[in-house]
Formats: structure tokens, sequence, C-alpha cells
């Protein structure tokens, strides 16, 4: 089947034989089972979850849309008349067609091209043709109500800016669900009004798990990102930690520059790493300094589709777009704020070069998925093995040399999942 | 210098060469002779073609000096890991047109670069559009400007060679 899009939901997948109870085996075929896949997007995105769909300053005006997706849905977001923000379902209430087809635009309404049935910027139906039909003859019948048919709307709530959507009546405030830690972190990054600087996009032949994993996973960031070492954007023995919210579902990974030597440095890495390396252009990797608190670099990981970064001084939001168990799309958005100088401009643009599809420092992990994906196909009753920090309980640390928080990751997801094993570490 | 400049006809003939050189050093990996074909005061952009139309200034690979260019190539060698490749350019003809000022071409090609893996396994990668500004400098032509425009902006797997 070319398009796992249209794989039906079968009911549960099997049940998972998880090994140890600290989610430090992770069966392979979690990343490749269809079956496995529907149930994700029924209790995960469809879930008590909510998932980043854009961000304010993309649709500053009444009338602004974008489409985008949550999970394999296709979403309109817009700004209706009263400013107010609407994420409704892009499939026409009628027979099914995609609504908007562009991917941004300003309108007063949405019309499916199909049979020209007509919406409002809030998702209800506000006209369609022959409705009373022609000549007393046709149209639709008497019962039938305009109030029902509208394109379904999702919750929508904004935290600093940045708008989430959730399919769920049960999904808590987003406020409460982003929790204390990480609002305290939304409100650093926002602190100020942003402007969008553009978009980077990556097709990525691997199940959408891995790229959480590798967002949370602190052990390969100075490992794989070579160039992210040799240029002392991040390295291990910098002052850094990993924190996560209570639960374990979203995680901050964070770190601060010149905070170690050159002596500490040479001693950790003399045998991984060519140290001949000089730029003969380093301004791509200057950190012009920011943030009060020092921190260069953080990496900011909300379940299940948001990541929010800053790279010393390159910020971004990255989606997740699932688009089958072997395939996602990454949505990258680049942003600076509304009052930065050309010359801050100008920094950030240039930093792109560090991050996205073709980023210094980000390109590895593309590939590191893609091979991870290829690899397990053929041994899917083996598990990976993630004891770096120990097993066991799962804490937050003030150190990098840990995959705890992907432990985490997985702990939630297979509460959600409803497949957590006896005894379950969480 | 003037006694060193080209004719337009010797233009035509000079950026078709190019353009040949460019997309052969690329795919036979001598990205180092790659550099040779920029100017010292060059830039090179790979844009995505939805930023471009919504003019907004993030790229997907930059360089704005030739230093920043060697960078690239010295990471790609040394630091940076990809996927193994082979790349294939197919460059369409070049349209060539003056500018205002003596001696500097605009150029434009549309390209096709397929990649396949080092098992054989072949994809379409990349579809898109060059303009180029061309300059001719001590009998030759060297490009000083390069913007790629990339229709097929969400990049498959990740960009690592340039384009
Ligand atoms: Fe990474």
């Amino acid at each position: 089947m070319d398009d796992p899009r249209t794989i039906p939901n079968h009911g549960d997948a099997p049940p998972v034989h998880w090994r140890r109870n600290d989610y430090s085996r992770i069966p392979y075929w979690l990343y490749h089972d269809p079956q496995i896949y529907a149930q994700e997007q029924e209790r995960i995105f469809k879930g008590p979850t909510w998932s980043m769909v854009g961000l304010e300053a993309e649709i500053p005006n009444p009338g602004d849309f974008r489409t985008t997706f949550l999970g394999d849905t296709p979403i309109i977001v817009d700004r209706a008349a009263d400013g107010s923000i609407y994420a409704m379902v892009n499939r026409c209430a009628h027979h099914g067609a995609l609504v908007r087809r562009e991917p941004r635009g300003n309108a007063r309404e949405h019309i499916c091209i199909y049979h020209r049935w007509c919406y409002g910027l809030d998702g209800k139906l506000k006209g369609l043709p022959f409705r009373r039909g022609l000549k007393g003859k046709g149209g639709m019948g008497p019962d039938f109500d305009m109030a029902d048919h509208g394109l379904p709307q999702l919750r929508c709530e904004s935290y600093a800016g940045v708008i989430f959507a959730s399919f769920s009546a049960e999904t808590e405030p987003l406020a409460d669900y982003l929790g204390p830690i990480f609002r305290s972190h939304f409100d650093r990054i926002f602190h100020k009004k942003i402007r969008i600087l553009g978009y980077q996009r990556q097709r990525i032949a691997g199940n959408w798990k891995l790229y959480l994993e590798n967002t949370r996973d602190t052990y390969h960031g100075t490992l794989l990102h070579e160039f992210h070492t040799t240029f002392g954007l991040s390295r291990i023995t910098q002052t850094g930690g990993v924190t996560m919210d209570q639960r374990h579902r979203h995680n901050l990974i964070w770190s601060k520059i010149g905070t170690d030597d050159q002596a500490q440095y040479d001693a950790v890495y003399k045998e991984v790493r060519d140290d001949s390396l000089r730029l003969l252009d380093p301004r791509v990797v200057e950190v012009k300094p920011e943030f009060d608190d020092g921190i260069s670099l953080a990496i900011c990981a909300i379940f299940p589709n948001a990541t929010v970064h800053q790279i010393g001084n390159s910020l971004a939001t990255r989606q997740v777009r699932t688009m089958g168990p072997g395939e996602f799309e990454l949505y990258w958005t680049l942003f600076g704020y509304e009052d930065d100088s050309q010359e801050m401009t100008d920094h950030r643009v240039l930093q792109a070069n560090l991050v996205g599809p073709a980023g210094l420092i980000s390109m590895e992990d593309g590939e590191a998925i893609e091979i991870t994906q290829r690899a397990t196909v053929a041994e899917m009753d083996d598990c990976s093995v993630i004891e770096m920090g120990g097993g066991g309980k799962i804490t937050s640390l003030d150190h990098r040399v840990t995959d705890i928080p992907v432990r985490g990751l997985w702990s939630y997801y297979a509460e959600l999942m409803g497949i957590e094993p006896e005894g379950a570490e969480r | 210098m003037t006694s060193l400049a080209m004719t337009p006809a010797e233009v035509r003939v000079a950026a078709q060469e190019l353009m040949d050189d460019y997309g052969e050093r690329i795919d036979s990996n001598r990205l180092e002779e790659w550099l040779d074909l920029f100017a010292e005061d060059c830039s090179y952009r790979i844009m995505s073609r939805e930023n471009v139309e919504q003019n907004l200034p993030v790229p997907l690979m930059m360089c704005t000096s030739k230093n920043q260019l060697r960078d690239r190539i010295v990471a790609l060698r040394r630091a940076n890991e990809y996927n193994l490749h082979y790349d294939r350019h197919v460059i369409g003809a070049p349209r060539i047109r003056p500018t205002d000022t003596a001696d500097l071409w605009t150029v434009e090609a549309s390209y096709a670069v397929f990649q396949t893996t080092l098992e054989g396994q072949p994809r379409l990668f990349s579809v898109g559009r060059y303009t180029d500004k061309l300059r001719v400098e001590g009998g030759t032509l060297l490009i000083c400007e390069k913007l790629v425009v990339v229709d097929s902006f969400s990049i498959p797997t990740l960009l690592a060679t340039p384009l």
C-alpha cells in the first residue's frame, strides 16, 4: 500500500513485549507496524494532547489562513473578523474534498471547489448552491440543518503566540498541559513580538517517533553532530542539562557556551575529534548574547509534534507531520523579533545555515533516522538498548550524558496508547 | 581589462562551458575544484521557492563570502555525516542577458539533480532554477552570485552536497 494514510484502523495493535518496565528496551516493530500507527493517530493525535499548528504571527490579520496537518488530518488555521483564531478540519462536510488547497492566504470564507459549499472563517456552513432546488425541484431535504454540516472544529488555544489544537474534549487547558517549566521556557523565547523569517522543510523516510526520540536524545548531540562540537556551539563538557515535566512528556535540553575550558574539551574528545578544523569565516557560529541566563542552546520538545529551538541566535519551531509509519515531514519556522536590528536579522538568516535539512549541525539527524528505519525493518522482534544514564527511575538531570528523557517519552507514549508494561515506570 | 573583454557570442559559449563544468565538478565529487568557478567576492544561496514567493529571507544554504563556501566544503568533507550518494546534474540551456555593468552577465537555467545510492537506487532529488551573475575576469567567466531556487523545497532526507 503506497499511501499509508489509507490504512484503516483494524482495532487494537497486538500486545507489546517490553522486556523491561523502565523503557530501556524498545521493540523495533513499534516503528513499522501499521496497526500501531493507526492507533497512534486515534489515541495520541486525536487523543488528550495539544499539537502545535502554527504561530499567531503567521496569521496577523482577519481572514489570514494557513493549512497544516495535525497527525494525518489536514487542518485550516485562520483568524476570524473579531481577531479570534480557529482550527478546523480541512475537509468538506458534503463530499469529503479538501476545501483549502493553498498553503496560505487571506479570504472572507472557505469555499470547496467541488460543489461550492461555503464555510465561514469559524468553520460554520454559510451556504450551498441549489439548497432549495431550482423552480421548485430538487434541493436538500426539509430536515437538512446547516448547523450540523460545518467543518469539524478543533479546540484551539495559544500560549505566548504559539497556536495549539486538540481533537479531544478531555485535554487539560493548554497552560496546564505545558506546565510551569515549559510555560516559563515559552515566556523566555517568546518574550517579545516575533517576526517570521522563513520556512524549511524536510521529508524523512523514518517513523515519526524516531524524531521525537532524537530531540530528547542528548547522548547523540555532541557525537553525531561533529560541527557542533568542533566549533564549540555545544559540547558535553559545557554546563547544561535536561529538564522534563512531571509526566516526562515534554523535554528541555539546554547548555551554556563558554562554560568549559579547552583542557576539559581535549580530554573528552581527543579520541573522536579532528581538532585541526578551523573556520575561515566564523561568523556563522558567532553567538550574540541576547538572553540574561547565558543559555546558548535550548531544544524544547513538546509532546507530541512540537519543538522550539534556540541554537545560538537561530530561533525556530519545528512541527512533525506524520505521513504513515515510514515517513514524516519536518516543518521548520524560523523567526526573529520585530525589533531586531537589520544586523541581527542578517545574523539570524546566516545562522539558518546551522539548522534545517542542510543545517551544519542538524543535517545528520535525517540520515540517522533513515538508517535506523532501514536496518530495523528486518529485525522487528529485536529491540534498542536505552541505558545511558542508567535504567529505572526517570528523572531530570544536570548533565547530558544520558538518554533518560527518551525513556520518559516512551513512558508517556505507552500510557496514552494503553500499552504500559506491568509496574511501568512513569 | 578591455583587451580581455568578451563579445556576447564568446560569453554565450563560455557560460555554457561554465554550466557544464559546474555540474561535472559536483557530480564527480571534485568540490574543491568546483570552488574555483567562483569569484573571490562571491555569494551562494539555495532558497526554497515558498520563501522566495513570500519574500522571506531564510535560505536552505547560504554563503555570503567565498570563505564561507570553502568552510561548507571542508565541513562536508570532515565534520558532517550525510546520505552516501552519487549526484547527477541535468542543466537546461542557459539563458544569457547583459546587465547594466560591463562584463557582468545574468545567466539563468533550469536544473534537475538526481541522487543515486551506493546500491544503485536513483531518485529525483531536486528540481529548480539557477539565476547567476557571471563576471568576465582575466579572460574567463566566474560566478560572482549564484541563486538556486528550489521548487522541490520539501527536501528528501537532507541537503549536504551543493546543488
Ligand atoms: Fe540531532
